[in-house]
């Protein structure tokens, strides 16, 4: 039998799970980013399956995803720009040594 | 029949490669894992048949995400010192274990009511009809055009030499 629903959302929880484990744990800033963007790639899996199997000719998912894609692309060149910015003041991208905004 | 192989094999190769990412020292190969993951995603994107995202992952996600990312580690220097874990290691796996068996166990004891409708192939136009014919996503588009731009002069001004 061909992969159903579930498998997609299955195969989405799995995946979003590993990327927020990541994005607590790892002390680089990249890395945390690099994390976000698996967990925005388990959300557009999801959504893509939603609309593949819920409503298969209205294609409202897929737009779904493609504005999240847009979004990740911002977030991405945003994000990196803080990162080279913290990296040229401070010399590291260390999340435990950027403790700027800590009281 | 094909299309299970190809789920499977494209499931384990994401699940697989996020895995690495999260277990891997090495920035850089973190890096690349990351752009086989993306790419394992597009085809699953393309046995969803959604083609026109796949096509779009492939292009934004991993022609120019992936690039960024591989280029500021470089230009942070970070490759040599890999990406260590804080000390929150055990309790986040177990907070996220809990999280996964949480969503799954939703995810198989709802009922989805199913379309057996064929899906619409190809998805361009269709997806170019959506947007454009007054559907009120046209607001939605003037306005990732407007998070575009800011977005530009925002990275400029952060990145910008002091004099």
């Amino acid at each position: 039998m061909a992969p159903g629903l579930e498998h997609y959302l299955i195969l989405s929880a799995v995946l979003f799970s590993i990327g927020l484990f990541g994005t607590v744990v790892k002390r680089s800033a990249v890395l945390i980013l690099i994390c976000i963007e698996i967990m925005l790639a388990a959300v557009n899996i999801a959504l893509v399956a939603f609309s593949r199997f819920i409503t298969p000719v209205e294609l409202t998912g897929q737009l779904f995803a493609i504005f999240v894609i847009v979004v990740a692309a911002a977030e991405v060149a945003i994000g990196l720009a803080i990162i080279l910015a913290l990296y040229r003041q401070r010399h590291t991208i260390d999340t435990k040594k950027i403790d700027l905004l800590k009281w | 029949m094909g299309l299970q192989i190809a789920f499977w094999l494209l499931s384990a190769i994401i699940v697989g490669s996020a895995l690495g990412v999260v277990w891997q020292i090495n920035l850089f190969r973190a890096a690349i894992l990351l752009i086989v993951c993306f790419l394992a995603t597009a085809g699953i994107f393309v046995i969803l048949s959604a083609d026109f995202i796949a096509a779009a992952q492939v292009i934004i996600n991993v022609g120019a995400v992936a690039i960024l990312i591989i280029l500021s580690i470089m230009l942070t220097r970070e490759v040599t010192r890999g990406s260590p874990s804080n000390r929150m290691g055990l309790p986040a796996f177990i907070l996220v274990g809990v999280f996964a068996v949480c969503v799954i166990f939703g995810v198989i004891t709802t009922t989805w009511s199913v379309s057996k409708v064929p899906p619409t192939e190809p998805t361009t136009a269709a997806l170019a009809n959506l947007l454009l014919d007054g559907s009120g996503f046209v607001f939605v588009i003037q306005l990732s055009a407007i998070m575009l731009i800011s977005i530009i002069i925002g990275a400029i001004v952060l990145l910008k030499e002091k004099e």
